[in-house]
């Protein structure tokens, strides 16, 4: 029988929930790494068993673990990243020229092939890579110095790379997405990329037509039809059907098209799941209810999903990275909230519990479907 | 031999206790003691103070025999009662208010 894991990343510390696959009843581990943030877990597709953690602290900085076993034990791996050359400067929150400076590492992509290999999207924005199962890291320079680079600057959350979707077809071809930059596509393995947010439209750059500035907060993909990307932009949920060289608006009745979170369904690749939040001043869900919204229609077309969540005096967030689904049939959808639930869905979201309730503030959740 | 305390978050991270007591030969001082402690415990490489450049990371401090140690330079000796091991050097999280949740 299948089993299902959901890798949970907190405020204060990791944590591994554990299913088979009915989802009805949960193990809980952890924390691991109590009393640091963690950004993000995720594991190799490759080797269910190889996960990475990126662990952040403002006091201790960034460390990085490797487990070989599922989480049961970890090992500290390498934790220098240094920008290729001189690194130069991009924009400040006031226009003024900033240095590009190491903060943190916000995203884990292994490839789908290697579990040796890994992508990492990081503060200061740029990807970085590592071949030999996390002891040592390189930075891929091309998508930092594209051109645009010096003008690049940073979301609420930072100048981060917290996005990268690799296209299961051609892994050659990787997206990574950029607060508030953009989404960016690679053909060669992040050699060489350019900006691909013609369509978007940011109410906070005076040109509506620009090709960066725009605050992409999430991307996704459903595998079996690449050519097609699902954003949670800033303001605004878009699609396009053409690797990102065009976008179009399908927020359609949601609530709210402010939000953080999207992703698609595994068995159905025009079901999409966002979670609407109030505005970009008020992070919260709107009217003190917990909705996810799930369109059948690639977008356009939203319903609320409410059964099971809470419909009165809720006040929560969930973030960019705290929405993932398994790949089972009926598809688990799965989200975590700043007030420290993980709520999961085993039935395509039409029903809802929480599986725990009171761990710090989730940043990151991650699914993994073991066969 | 020289003794260490470690905050809670790196002695998780080296596996160790708060104490730590470790072997630095020559003239003691924060860079000859941050390198017995990263050699002993690699896993504090760049957690204490940054790998490449050896500056202390900006939100730690340094104490001992009640003096803020912080700021003396990497060579400068420290007391000699840390180098004698009868007072430890303390290695402590700034108070920040909650930063960071």
């Amino acid at each position: 029988m299948s089993k299902v894991r959901v890798l949970v990343g907190t405020r204060k510390g990791a944590f591994i929930l554990s299913s088979d696959a009915s989802r009805k009843r949960w193990d809980v581990a952890g924390p691991h790494f109590a009393g640091w943030e963690i950004f993000h877990i995720n594991g190799s597709p490759a080797d269910p068993d190889r996960l990475y953690a990126s662990q952040s602290s403002a006091w201790f900085g960034q460390v990085m673990h490797r487990s070989n076993d599922a989480g049961e034990t970890w090992e500290t791996v390498g934790n220098q990243f240094q920008y290729e050359g001189t690194p130069g400067t991009h924009t400040w929150y006031d226009g003024s020229p900033h240095p590009w400076e190491f903060k943190r590492v916000w995203h884990l992509e292994p490839s789908l092939t290697d579990p040796d290999t890994v992508y990492a999207g990081v503060e200061d924005a740029a990807l970085f890579k590592t071949t030999d199962a996390g002891q040592t890291w390189n930075e891929l320079p091309g998508l930092r110095t594209q051109k645009t680079g010096p003008s690049w600057a940073p979301g609420a959350g930072g100048l981060c790379l917290h996005t990268l979707v690799i296209d299961p077809t051609d892994p050659d071809r990787i997206y990574a997405a950029i607060s508030s930059a953009g989404v960016f596509r690679t053909d060669d393995e992040g050699k060489s990329w350019k900006p691909v947010n013609h369509g978007l439209r940011s109410n906070h750059i005076p040109d509506q037509d620009a090709e960066v500035g725009h605050c992409v907060h999430r991307i996704a993909m459903h595998p079996s039809r690449p050519n097609v990307l699902f954003m949670q932009k800033h303001w605004d949920v878009m699609r396009t059907d053409d690797r990102a060289e065009s976008w179009r608006e399908i927020s359609g009745n949601l609530p709210s098209d402010f939000g953080f979170a999207i992703d698609v369904n595994a068995n159905e690749p025009d079901t999409v799941y966002v979670i609407p939040i109030t505005s970009d001043s008020l992070h919260y869900v709107p009217e003190g209810k917990l909705r996810v919204y799930r369109s059948r229609t690639g977008g356009d077309e939203w319903e609320a999903l409410t059964k099971g969540l809470p419909q009165k005096d809720c006040y929560v967030n969930v973030l960019r990275d705290a929405l993932a689904t398994d790949q089972l049939d009926p598809c688990g959808i799965y989200f975590g909230t700043s007030g420290g639930q993980v709520y999961g869905s085993a039935d395509d979201g039409n029903s809802w519990e929480a599986i725990v309730r009171d761990l710090p503030a989730v940043l990151s959740v991650q699914v993994q479907t073991i066969p | 031999m020289i003794r260490v305390a470690l905050p809670a978050n790196l002695q998780a991270l080296a596996g160790s206790g708060r104490m730590v007591e470790l072997e630095v030969g020559g003239t003691v001082t924060q860079r000859s003691v941050l390198d017995a402690l990263e050699a002993r415990y690699p896993a504090l490489r760049g957690t204490i103070r940054d790998a490449v450049t050896k500056k202390r990371r900006p939100l730690l401090r340094f104490f001992a025999c009640e003096e803020d140690l912080s700021d003396i330079a990497l060579d400068a000796p420290l007391p000699d009662e840390v180098a004698s091991g009868a007072e430890p050097l303390l290695i402590l999280g700034a108070i920040a208010g909650g930063l960071g949740g």
